[in-house]
């Protein structure tokens, strides 16, 4: 379940980042630190949760997903570090 | 503020009632009930807590931190008085802000003078039920009686969610009571299952796999508490990560070695505890939700919350909804304000000369008409502006917009370190820096928010405006007032470029934070409640006056007693005269050699001085010194009919060159705008950081910035030849 570090490019699917607006996608894994995991975890960005990338703010950055029929809205740097499977 | 004291008012002066005997943890005869408010942010909590308390509330802290506490007192079923908590909306007990600590603590009845609630009302949105249930899991594992509100359930059955509130009842093991806060539907329900003669603890616990748990329960043994706050303990220790667990080890190192040598256990089974617990709670709420729950499938005609989404997060049209209503609420900050601004003006104006009539001469009534009624005046003259501000805030605060607002704006405040969240505390300071910093609360990286709190003074507040006028009409008396606007402007974005750029600094240097991480919850659209507007209204004025308030009042008062004494030989002479022989005008020489590199005189210091108290304090000041009100006292001769805009561009150095040059003009513009000299703000800043440390260095900060400013102007432009 904690992969370390240097396996990252082995974590499957592509990252939240890399989505269009409006596409949704499975979460299958993380490549961040445990501190900012768990706090992602805690907002039910769980393993195998489904996600929808909303839209992208005015300027590129931040982004805003729905999971778990809520918006949240986070940074492109923490997106990235989620990994996806397109659905 | 005594807060626990209200609370003991509420205990004894209640009569007695055969409920609190059966009641689990406060003894018999010990009076009421204690009920906690807990739940996630934008849940419709604190429309709970305004409902079921009315304006029986009061708003304090919790001691040693900056987070409010709300205290209410209401009736159950059959009139029995209760207390009730609203604490800081969490999204979880492994905490990330001092708000989500307080609630914790409260919670864990880790938190002095507050007893550990004897019931817990477990608020949760209706519409978001998965992510709600989160912090409910949690909630359920501290084995304490709870009922849960599933609040504006009419939101949710109108967005065709179907809830099946029985199956909920039965998954969670406690009662689940569907409530409509908005508009008080369920509030019996509610009452009758609050009023309960017996409270008995949820009948089921959410699963936790089975080597936590185990891990949970030999470290709870360790712990000196009850079982039930043991197990509670042990639990969320157990789930600290290493940063956490670094801070506590160094008062229970025993504990944290404990907890360090079950973490280990754990990982070295590929566990990392709080992953697996957070993943066991989903797992348990996806079941959940699949029995109770119904929602509506993909692909239905859009919200509400989507419709105004393209709209008002549209790359154009948001930016133009964006600045329009920003600009809406300074322009009624500034102009529907000037109204009772004007009556506050005029009236303690009035009251200080009719008591300058009717009192005998004496240092009484110097006192009452020349230093506390000034000084209460200039308190309250800020009252209109701040109700206003927070007017806006709380409306675009409950209408779910204010989100929106960071979501635009974290982009832009995170070229200079901080995130969107910054951004209403920095535009609240353009009313006045207290609301800003006092809002910088909501920001929850701890560095983020000193650095918003440090760099809030520097945005143009309302105070300065006074003094920005009278230099503009000083520097350029003859020129169209576009001009003027223009500079006006310039001042103002001056300090926004200061404050940018001094976030900036700070965000690289001090205050460095590699954690700062927005997560930010876009909440639906609502319909703001014009009763949550209204409370937070009064409860802000109520804590701008006590918080900064009696400060200024108090240094009003100081101030007085340095202009006033000691008093001239002679009575005969001027107010000016009487000034420049005072303590004012000692302090004003004393710190010439400081400001005349800046090229200003002792004048010019004792208005410095005295800015202190609220910056347009200069303009009076400036008055005095130039003997300009001339219809206080006879024998003001030489300045009758001159305003203090001429008397000041005639004033001359002993060598006859004018003092206001303007280079001194313009030096003094920037001086203002960069430098800290509001002890209201010095008094909140010490409260929000719990410590002199940040408000000194925010003061030598400042004054430094703003005395370099300053002097590159004032020198600078004599080298490039102006003057």
């Amino acid at each position: 379940m904690t992969r370390p570090a240097s396996q990252k490019t082995a974590l499957p699917g592509v990252s939240l980042a890399t989505l269009a607006a409006r596409q949704v996608a499975r979460i299958t894994g993380f490549d961040l630190p445990p501190e900012r995991r768990a706090r992602l975890l805690e907002m039910g960005l769980t393993t195998g949760a489904e996600v929808e990338l909303i839209r992208f703010a005015p300027l590129g950055d931040p982004i805003e997903i729905e999971v778990r029929g809520y918006r949240l809205s986070l940074r492109k740097r923490e997106a990235r570090g989620i990994r996806v499977a397109c659905l | 503020m005594n807060v626990a004291h209200q609370v003991e008012r509420f205990r004894h002066n209640g009569h007695s009632h055969s409920h609190a005997q059966a009641h689990h943890s406060t003894g018999p005869g010990k009076g009421h009930r204690h009920v906690a408010i807990a739940g996630n942010p934008n849940c419709g909590k604190s429309t709970l807590f305004n409902l079921l308390t009315g304006l029986r509330q009061k708003v304090g802290n919790y001691p040693g931190v900056t987070v409010e506490r709300k205290v209410g007192r209401f009736y159950g079923l059959h009139g029995e008085p209760m207390v009730l908590f609203d604490l800081p909306g969490s999204y979880s007990l492994q905490v990330r802000s001092p708000d989500e600590a307080v609630s914790r603590d409260v919670l864990l009845g880790r938190e002095a003078g507050t007893p550990q609630p004897d019931l817990v009302i477990a608020v949760v949105d209706a519409s978001n039920l998965e992510r709600n249930l989160y912090l409910v899991a949690q909630l359920l594992d501290l084995n304490l009686p709870m009922v849960v509100v599933l609040n504006m359930f009419d939101m949710a059955e109108r967005s065709g969610i179907r809830l099946d509130v029985a199956a909920l009842e039965e998954e969670l093991g406690v009662p689940v009571i569907p409530v409509v806060a908005t508009e008080g539907r369920g509030i019996i329900e509610l009452k009758t299952a609050i009023s309960k003669a017996t409270l008995t603890p949820p009948l089921k616990r959410p699963p936790m796999p089975e080597a936590i748990d185990a891990e949970v329960r030999t470290l709870a043994q360790t712990l000196p508490l009850s079982p039930n706050q043991a197990f509670s303990e042990a639990l969320l220790l157990l789930t600290l990560h290493d940063r956490a667990l670094e801070d506590l080890a160094a008062h229970r190192a025993t504990v944290v070695a404990g907890v360090t040598a079950a973490q280990n256990r754990l990982k070295a089974e590929g566990m990392d505890p709080l992953c697996v617990l957070v993943e066991a709670r989903y797992e348990w709420i996806n079941r959940i939700c699949q029995r109770a729950v119904v929602k509506p499938s993909r692909g239905g005609s859009p919200s509400l919350t989507d419709r105004l989404d393209r709209v008002l997060i549209h790359r154009v049209w948001g930016w133009v909804f964006f600045i329009g209503a920003m600009t809406l609420m300074f322009l009624s900050i500034f102009t529907l304000a000037q109204i009772p601004m004007d009556w506050i003006d005029s009236g303690v104006h009035a009251l200080a000369s009719w008591l300058g009539g009717h009192l005998p001469e004496s240092h009484v009534r110097s006192l009452l008409v020349d230093g506390i009624i000034p000084g209460v005046g200039g308190v309250l003259i800020f009252l209109p502006q701040i109700m206003i501000l927070y007017f806006f805030l709380g409306l675009l605060e409950d209408s779910g917009y204010m989100a929106r607002a960071a979501f635009l704006m974290d982009r832009v405040m995170s070229i200079v370190g901080l995130h969107g969240k910054s951004f209403i505390p920095l535009l609240s300071s353009f009313a006045c820096a207290i609301p800003g910093v006092m809002a910088a609360r909501t920001v929850e990286n701890r560095n983020d928010r000193i650095a918003t709190i440090l760099v809030a003074p520097l945005m143009s507040c309302s105070a300065r405006i006074p003094v920005y006028t009278l230099m503009i009409s000083v520097l350029l008396p003859r020129t169209a007032p576009l001009t003027k606007a223009a500079m006006m402007l310039a001042l103002y974005g001056l300090g926004v470029v200061a404050a940018f750029s001094l976030a900036f600094v700070l965000k690289r240097t001090f205050l460095k934070s590699d954690a700062s991480m927005l997560l930010l919850e876009l909440p639906p659209y609502r319909k703001p409640s014009l009763r949550n507007v209204g409370v937070c209204m009064k409860e802000r004025a109520g804590l701008f006056v006590t918080r900064a308030g009696t400060v200024i009042l108090a240094l009003s008062v100081l101030l007085w007693a340095l202009v006033s004494f000691p008093k001239p030989a002679d009575p005969s002479v001027s107010r000016g005269e009487a000034m420049a022989q005072s303590f004012a005008g000692q302090m004003g020489r004393g710190i010439e050699p400081i400001i005349k590199p800046l090229g200003y005189d002792w004048k010019i210091g004792v208005g410095l001085i005295s800015s202190f108290a609220a910056r347009e304090v200069f303009v009076g000041t400036m008055g005095i010194v130039y003997n300009v009100e001339g219809d206080e006292k006879a024998g003001d001769d030489a300045t009758k009919g001159g305003t203090l805009r001429d008397t000041m561009s005639a004033e001359t150095r002993p060598d006859g060159t004018p003092v206001f040059t303007p280079l001194v003009c313009l030096g003094l513009m920037v001086f203002y705008v960069l430098a800290m000299q509001c002890i209201g703000t010095l008094a909140v800043v010490r409260r929000e950081t719990n410590s002199w440390r940040w408000p000194l260095i925010q003061i030598a900060l400042l004054s430094t910035l703003a005395w370099v400013g300053a002097f590159a102007v004032y020198q600078g432009g004599r080298l490039l030849g102006f003057h």
